[in-house]
């Protein structure tokens, strides 16, 4: 079944989208939320568990005060407020995944409330998300279904489940919602995502890889025909997990919301499973049949009563924060507006920085990292931080640069050999002779050899017309295979000429 | 030494160290009368005899050597079966969890192999403790010892119907609503239900995770308190468990049993007693009350007005909170697996085939009334409701701890009545618990002691209640009571149970 689709520009030109986006992520603690278990990725199936995170008769839940600490170091970030007190509610369903058919989480009482954050976008727009809460919870198990299509648990013979993932601590962070945002509604989204994607990890509180499922967000959509209108009927599209899924999900649902409402079919209330592979939505389970989960405060947790002067003691601890770091770094870095970004957008902040700490100036890693390895890049179709480089290299070969021993020209060659796995700058150099010829010796032979192979143009030079001397430094740059300082060549040769 | 199965575990443990007596011989004596008497009783629904024999070796070995031991080490203990054992059946009388061995055990099992109790074995018990008579074991009836026509009460009517009937010293009781303390009023033992949080819950399989609480199960008060301080303490991994250290309960049970109450102001509660009460269990409780008052206890009527509502606010917590803490029986990790006679075979399918036929009527009544109470909806008319009627029973017993030491009533309201008799008449069942559920919605420590026998012979139990972490003076007027008690009969009330007939 295919939905009907209104083309994009033509949908956000009648409807004014709001979007709300719910992102959960797993924290990088050592073990897990409410047990001893370990978690790290890649150990092999159930065999990070406990009787607590098997959900065996008896087993008792205790909260992972680390958890808490990173739950209320992203409240923070977020400029929400830290609850006074607040507990854990249990939400009761049925899912082989979730071991005690109830997953412990945070119900009328999160941990974090009432927040926003700053978002830029590749052009520098700020739109301002405002942050309705930040809860803590568990995340279930994983199920794989063996026997049917795609993983599918339609028509699958079987399914495994792996309890290594259950009891792994979460935070979900959920936006109020976003409105005003027009037909960028989808790059803010997307932004949006990143933005926190960044932040959990400057705050150390995740490794937040996004292809590891670190970080999931569901995406709500609706539609209204303007901005004064109220807000139209969403849906939540689930499990979006990319940063360009999200940005493709929102327009997605605004073209086929646009198609109904143009229509005068109303949009559903339900839940939408996102498919990567071609970029739409289907239609999941109906919200108003959808299951109660008979929420009520988990029994065998006490309430979490932060101390003020512990949350104060994180919030004096809290790292820079990115928006914070790239405004500091530019200022630092002196660089416009327009180059910030393009550095931002490149991913190459963190790049400069450690090439400037190598020894490099600013200027100088910037023309390097968005210039010449830029370039590289593209046309391998890879990420900066991916080339068989490395700042400190960079660094080392602008100090080459900076200290007269090699030409830009020659730095580019160096660059080239370094790339193609030659060793270090310094090796390189030797390696492939690449050195600036600062002995005036072979500079003069090479010019004499030069003014002798053209005869007239000793001549013009004497007579005044500095024309021709382009023509022999040219001759010595090719003869010293481009090692020579043009500047001191065309000293040397005016010196020859008129002594 | 005569019969070592009549001795009560202080008196066996003073034997022990002695050297009087090996803990395999008092091992071996208590399975002898399990094999002897429980047939007809079914206290027991796994005895563990190899293992309780090893670790009775162990501690006669230790002894030989010199090596320090545990005043209870070697005095063999029974363990309710909503107990998580390592190694050992654990089904919580339920034949959902038939054949289940758990890889781990309850931190109170730890503490009891620490200290190096022989286990006997587990005890019988309605399934996942509901109800008042242990008739709703998925594995059938215990039987009264005082008389084997009548209920030994419940949930915890094995491990009362073992010590009454000497199978065991000491055992393991759970208490939800009382079910430690009616199984002990009406099989003449002592029961105690420790403040919330005094004895770890890990690895009691969960009832209503809010209210349960486990205790000791004794033929003495003494016994009791020496079990309760073993079993006691913090336990990280049970976030309701509290950090006080542990009280001096034998001590205060001593000065009890010395006879000294002198200067305890002890609170009768109004609402507990009176109609509705077997005018024998009522003359018991006049009679024990007399006796402390005699002792030197100044005697004073307290009201708790808001009791009246505790047993429908106990119906409303308890099953909410028990219908999410059974969902983990599904048929999909552990325990019985029921595929579903026709049609696919879905998880859901083989979820609701597997709960369908593994719980029994009592247990899937709770849950859908649990489920009931916390849909969207009707949570605030009804869970919602029912805790502020338990602040409002927690303010009761703050007021009447202002006039009262301890408060007093009759444990339940009438002696144990015949099995099947309450079986088809569930609120029936449910009043039996009207005195002692307050206690557990409140988190006070609650204590049964024998107060004698009904004008129908049958044992009556006589409840003392403290303040919250004040357990200490459980022992002290319990100890007094049992020992006023005794020396107007001349000994203990269990002396007066007919003797079982023995087979061999």
């Amino acid at each position: 079944m295919s939905d009907t689709l209104v083309p994009y520009d033509d949908a956000v030109d009648r409807y004014d989208p709001v979007f709300g986006i719910e992102v959960h992520v797993e924290l990088g603690t050592r073990t897990k939320m409410f047990d001893g278990a370990e978690q790290y990725f890649g150990a092999d199936p159930n065999t990070q568990i406990t009787p607590v995170s098997l959900g065996l008769p008896g087993a008792l839940p205790a909260v992972n005060g680390t958890a808490v600490e990173y739950a209320i170091r992203i409240g923070l970030a977020l400029n929400c407020g830290i609850a006074e007190s607040c507990r854990f509610a249990r939400k009761n369903y049925f899912y082989p995944d979730v071991p005690k058919n109830f997953q412990t989480s945070q119900y009328d009482e999160p941990i974090a409330h009432d927040g926003w954050v700053d978002v830029e976008l590749e052009d520098g727009a700020v739109f301002r998300v405002e942050i309705e809460r930040a809860h803590m919870e568990e995340d279930a198990g994983k199920n794989t279904h063996v026997g049917g299509a795609a993983g599918r648990i339609q028509g699958a013979t079987y399914s495994l489940v792996d309890y290594n993932r259950a009891g792994v601590p979460l935070v979900e962070i959920v936006t109020k919602p976003v409105t005003g945002a027009g037909e960028r509604a989808p790059e803010l989204a997307r932004a949006y995502v990143q933005t926190l994607r960044d932040m959990f990890r400057a705050l150390g509180v995740s490794e937040a890889r996004m292809e590891r499922g670190n970080v999931r967000a569901d995406v709500n959509v609706s539609l209204r025909p303007s901005s004064d209108s109220p807000l139209g009927t969403r849906t939540e599209t689930k499990n979006v997990n990319s940063f360009r899924s999200v940005e493709r999900a929102v327009r997605y649902e605004i073209s086929r919301q646009a198609a109904l409402l143009d229509a005068g079919q109303p949009v559903v209330q339900e839940t939408r499973h996102w498919h990567e592979d071609t970029g739409h939505t289907t239609s999941g389970r109906i919200k108003s049949d959808a299951e109660d989960y008979r929420y009520f405060p988990e029994p065998d947790l006490v309430p979490i009563v932060p101390d003020r002067a512990w949350v104060e003691e994180i919030r004096a601890h809290l790292p820079e924060l990115p928006a914070a770091r790239r405004r500091r770094l530019q200022a630092d870095w002196g660089y416009a507006d327009a180059e910030m970004r393009d550095v931002v957008n490149a991913g190459a902040v963190e790049l400069i920085e450690a090439t400037v700490e190598a020894g490099a100036g600013p200027a100088a890693a910037r023309k390097w990292w968005m210039g010449e390895l830029a370039r590289t890049a593209k046309e391998q179709g890879v990420d900066l931080e991916v080339l068989p480089v490395t700042p400190r290299q960079i660094g080392a070969l602008q100090r080459l640069v900076d200290s007269g021993r090699l030409t830009d020209k020659l730095a580019r060659q160096v660059l080239e050999g370094v790339l193609a796995g030659e060793g270090e700058p310094e090796e390189v150099v030797v390696a492939r002779g690449l050195e600036v010829v600062s002995d005036d010796g072979p500079l003069l032979a090479a010019i004499d050899q030069a003014l002798a192979a053209q005869p007239d143009v000793v001549a013009k030079i004497q007579g005044g017309n500095l024309g021709p001397v382009g023509a022999i430094i040219g001759a010595v740059m090719k003869a010293t295979r481009g090692q020579a300082d043009a500047a001191r060549v065309r000293e040397l040769v005016l010196e020859r000429v008129q002594s | 030494m005569s019969d070592l199965t009549r001795l009560s575990a202080a008196e066996l443990a003073g034997a022990l160290t002695s050297g009087e007596v090996s803990s395999v011989e008092a091992t071996q004596a208590h399975l002898d009368r399990i094999a002897a008497v429980d047939g007809p009783v079914h206290a027991f629904l796994h005895v563990s005899s190899d293992e309780a024999l090893a670790t009775a070796r162990g501690v006669d070995e230790a002894r030989a050597k010199g090596e320090p031991l545990h005043p209870l080490a070697g005095v063999p203990i029974a363990v309710k079966d909503v107990v998580v054992t390592r190694g050992l059946p654990t089904t919580a009388g339920s034949r959902i969890l038939e054949g289940w061995i758990p890889p781990y055990d309850a931190t109170l099992v730890t503490k009891i192999k620490a200290a190096r109790l022989p286990i006997l074995g587990k005890t019988n018990m309605d399934e996942f403790a509901m109800g008042s008579s242990t008739e709703h074991s998925g594995y059938g009836n215990t039987h009264n010892p005082w008389d084997l026509e009548r209920i030994p009460g419940g949930s915890g009517g094995g491990s009362a119907a073992a010590v009454a009937a000497y199978e065991a010293p000491l055992a393991i009781g759970t208490d939800t609503g009382g079910s430690i303390r009616q199984p002990a009023a009406v099989t003449g033992t002592v029961g105690v239900k420790p403040t919330y949080g005094s004895v770890s819950r890990y690895g009691l399989i969960a009832l209503a995770s809010s209210l349960d609480q486990a205790g000791p199960v004794t033929r003495t008060v003494l016994d009791a308190a020496l079990l309760h301080e073993l079993i006691a303490g913090h336990d990280p991994h049970d976030s309701t468990s509290l950090t006080d250290p542990v009280g001096d309960f034998a001590a205060q049970a001593r000065r009890g049993l010395s006879g000294d109450v002198q200067g305890v102001r002890v609170g009768v509660v109004r609402e507990l007693s009176g109609e509705g009460y077997q005018p024998g269990v009522l003359a018991r409780f006049e009679e024990s009350l007399d006796l402390l008052r005699q002792a030197g206890a100044e005697v004073v009527e307290v009201s708790c007005p808001h009791f009246e509502y505790a047993l429908a606010a106990y119906y409303l917590i308890l099953p909410a909170e028990a219908s999410s803490n059974l969902a983990k029986f599904d048929g999909m990790r552990y325990g019985l697996r029921v595929e579903p006679d026709e049609g696919p075979v879905t998880a859901e399918r083989v979820m609701a085939a597997t709960r369908g036929q593994g719980f029994g009527d009592e247990v899937k009544r709770r849950i859908i009334l649990g489920t009931y109470a916390l849909s969207a909806g009707y949570y605030d008319a009804y869970y919602g409701s029912a805790q502020k009627v338990r602040t409002l029973i927690q303010r009761d017993f703050a007021a009447a701890f202002e006039k009262a030491d301890v408060l007093v009533s009759p444990t339940a309201p009438t002696t144990a009545f015949k099995l099947g008799e309450k079986l088809d008449d569930p609120l029936a069942m449910y009043l039996n618990d009207v005195a002692t559920i307050p206690v557990n919605l409140a988190g006070v420590p609650g204590m049964s002691v024998p107060s004698g026998l009904s004008d129908d012979g049958l044992p009556a139990g006589f409840q003392v209640i403290a303040p919250a972490r004040e357990d200490a003076r459980l022992y002290r007027v319990a100890g007094a009571v049992e020992a006023l008690l005794q020396a107007r009969w001349g000994g203990p009330i269990l002396a007066h149970a007919p003797e079982l007939e023995v087979s061999k």
